[in-house]
């Protein structure tokens, strides 16, 4: 009788683990079908290439495509030698002591820092103080920020599993530390630190509340650095909230997903890739 | 600066020659500069969104700022209790229903899950972490806000579409993390449990969790920081009104959606309190980083 009331317990209680780990899978699911579905109905080559015109915004998404590729790019090119540089100093050179604690406190507050607060920090220094006004590279230092910590908490992962023996083998041919550290270390963590870029600069896409108050909402399509944009996710809460042109906010909801998608899983096929390889 | 001593030994120790000497110092001065822009872009964010919001405080003044139950821009009222009571209750509300359902998630995997099931769930979860929150609040918009509206009335606008959305949003954040928890202890004691005849549900309630409750509560602390700061998905469904908590289907406003809300508009004294309510966002959310810290220190501690 008491066994049987354990055995029923247990049950039940197994029964709830799937429901939770089912409803997450199920959740995804129905937000990425639900955009799907409504929006393949609105992609075409138009839609897509070119510009939006009229007071609804009829006609197609280009300039917004354009504005999250190159804001998304620059804030790539800007963080990346930083973090991985970041990175290098954490994993090889520090010891434990305040400075490190300092740094990585303050890379866990800055990877938590709500995005809208780092979209009025950007307001502040780089639209108003530093005179960039609303433009891509305002968005593209502003997201750097965002990104800075990922790509050093990934990047210094992918250093500390390469394996000690490989840099012994170097010292032990006279490399210096540099050497070791740029023509062995790097090499060998490289995919990994891919990966986390490639992962950071989904989230770069994604981004609505700092690209906002820096890259503004004008629909342009920005050739310089210094012209301003509408991102894609921009584009999609403008249209949302206005409620005028559904349609196309489905299409660009589609176009968003995707990219953040393609993003998100080159980043895992290239975790995987490599893990085959060494494996 | 104890570091640079501690690793920097003499060159002729090194057996390096002097410019090869100057190069490697030079460079890992270099990265040193790297790795402390982190604590630069903490500083900066302090500096600059704290001297754009500091004249609220000289105006309006610390008891009408933060102790003010009327937000009323156009009448020069800035009191954030009504932001600050929404953006709590919609926070609260978003952890209670998200937080064991991210905690029961990573119990699934980590201990239930058969390895195929596994390896479907796990990158659901980390694809979830992916969705952009505008995304998350156009589905809230469009799907969740109808059938709020016919279980409460009104619109469906308000705490409760916003509580369904962010729950699932902390998912990924909660749930990778306690993972990580449950994945930290040792498989002896999950041996032990078993070999004294413990259910699965035993093992998991009366040894698994309590052995990884410091990473759980960590979990669910860096959750709770995700949904204060989220912005774009609570602004599209939350309903905006900056009054206080009415019920579940009535339309509140939340210290992140004021700031969108406002900031297009405002002038003067009005976009230095959007300031303001970015400053105590930043202090919260340093404080939620603080106390993470400040705990797994404690579990250190303790070992």
């Amino acid at each position: 009788m008491k066994r049987d009331a354990k055995n029923l317990t247990n049950t039940l209680a197994l029964a709830a683990f799937w429901v939770a780990g089912i409803t997450t899978v199920v959740v995804l699911f129905a937000v990425i079908g639900y955009v799907f579905i409504n929006g393949a109905r609105q992609i075409s080559p138009e839609f897509i290439f070119t510009n939006p015109h009229g007071v609804n915004a009829e006609g197609g998404v280009w300039p917004t495509i354009v504005a999250t590729l190159y804001v998304t790019g620059l804030a790539m090119l800007l963080v990346t030698p930083v973090a991985v540089l970041a990175a290098v100093y954490l994993a090889e050179y520090a010891v434990q002591g305040r400075l490190v604690r300092t740094i990585r406190f303050a890379a866990d507050t800055l990877a938590s820092v709500p995005s809208i607060v780092m979209g009025l920090f950007g307001l502040a220094l780089f639209v108003e103080s530093m005179g960039l006004g609303f433009s891509v590279i305002s968005g593209a230092l502003a997201l750097s920020f965002l990104m800075l910590p990922i790509v050093m908490r990934t990047t210094e992962e992918a250093i500390r599993a390469v394996p000690k023996y490989i840099r012994w083998g170097s010292y032990g041919l006279g490399a210096s530390k540099w050497q070791t550290v740029s023509r062995v270390v790097l090499p060998a963590a490289a995919s990994r630190i891919i990966t986390g870029i490639i992962l950071a600069a989904g989230r770069a896409v994604g981004e609505t509340a700092v690209v906002i108050f820096t890259m503004g909402t004008m629909i342009n399509t920005p050739i310089l650095p210094t012209d301003p944009g509408r991102s894609m996710t921009v584009h999609l809460y403008q249209l949302s909230m206005e409620g005028i042109n559904m349609p196309a906010a489905f299409g660009t909801a589609l176009l968003l997903m995707a990219m953040v998608l393609a993003f998100n899983l080159s980043a895992r096929w290239l975790l995987r890739r490599n893990r085959r390889m060494q494996g | 600066m104890s570091e640079t001593q501690t690793s920097s030994a003499p060159r002729e120790l090194k057996l390096m020659s002097r410019s090869t000497y100057l190069k490697e110092a030079a460079l890992k001065n270099l990265f040193m500069l790297c790795a402390t822009m982190a604590v630069a872009g903490v500083v900066l964010i302090f500096l600059f969104v704290g001297w754009r919001g500091w004249p609220v405080f000289s105006e309006v003044g610390l008891k009408g700022f933060l102790g003010g139950s009327e937000w009323l821009p156009t009448q020069g009222l800035f009191g954030i209790l009504p932001l600050l009571v929404g953006s709590l209750v919609v926070t609260l509300g978003a952890l209670a229903l998200g937080a064991p359902l991210a905690v029961g998630t990573a119990v699934f995997l980590s201990e239930i899950a058969p390895p195929r099931v596994r390896s479907v769930v796990r990158p659901a979860v980390e694809l979830l972490a992916g969705v952009p929150s505008v995304v998350f609040g156009f589905f809230g918009l469009l799907v969740v806000r109808p059938i709020v509206a016919d279980l409460t009335g009104g619109l469906g606008f308000g705490p409760l579409t916003a509580w369904l959305i962010l729950a699932i949003m902390i998912v990924p954040t909660i749930a990778t993390l306690t993972e990580d928890a449950l994945g930290s202890v040792p498989d002896g004691i999950r041996e032990a449990s078993y070999a004294m005849g413990a259910t699965t549900w035993q093992t998991i309630w009366r040894v698994l969790l309590p052995a990884a409750k410091i990473g759980i509560i960590d979990a669910v602390i860096l959750g709770m920081g995700r949904a204060i700061g989220e912005t774009m998905a609570v602004l599209m469904v939350v309903g905006n009104a900056p009054v206080f908590f009415r019920g579940i289907g009535k339309p509140v406003s939340t210290l992140t959606s004021q700031i969108v809300m406002d900031m297009p508009y405002a002038s003067g004294v009005h976009r230095t309190a959007l300031f303001g309510l970015a400053i105590i966002l930043f202090l919260i959310s340093m404080g939620l980083v603080g106390l993470v810290r400040g705990l797994s220190r404690l579990r250190e501690g303790t070992r």
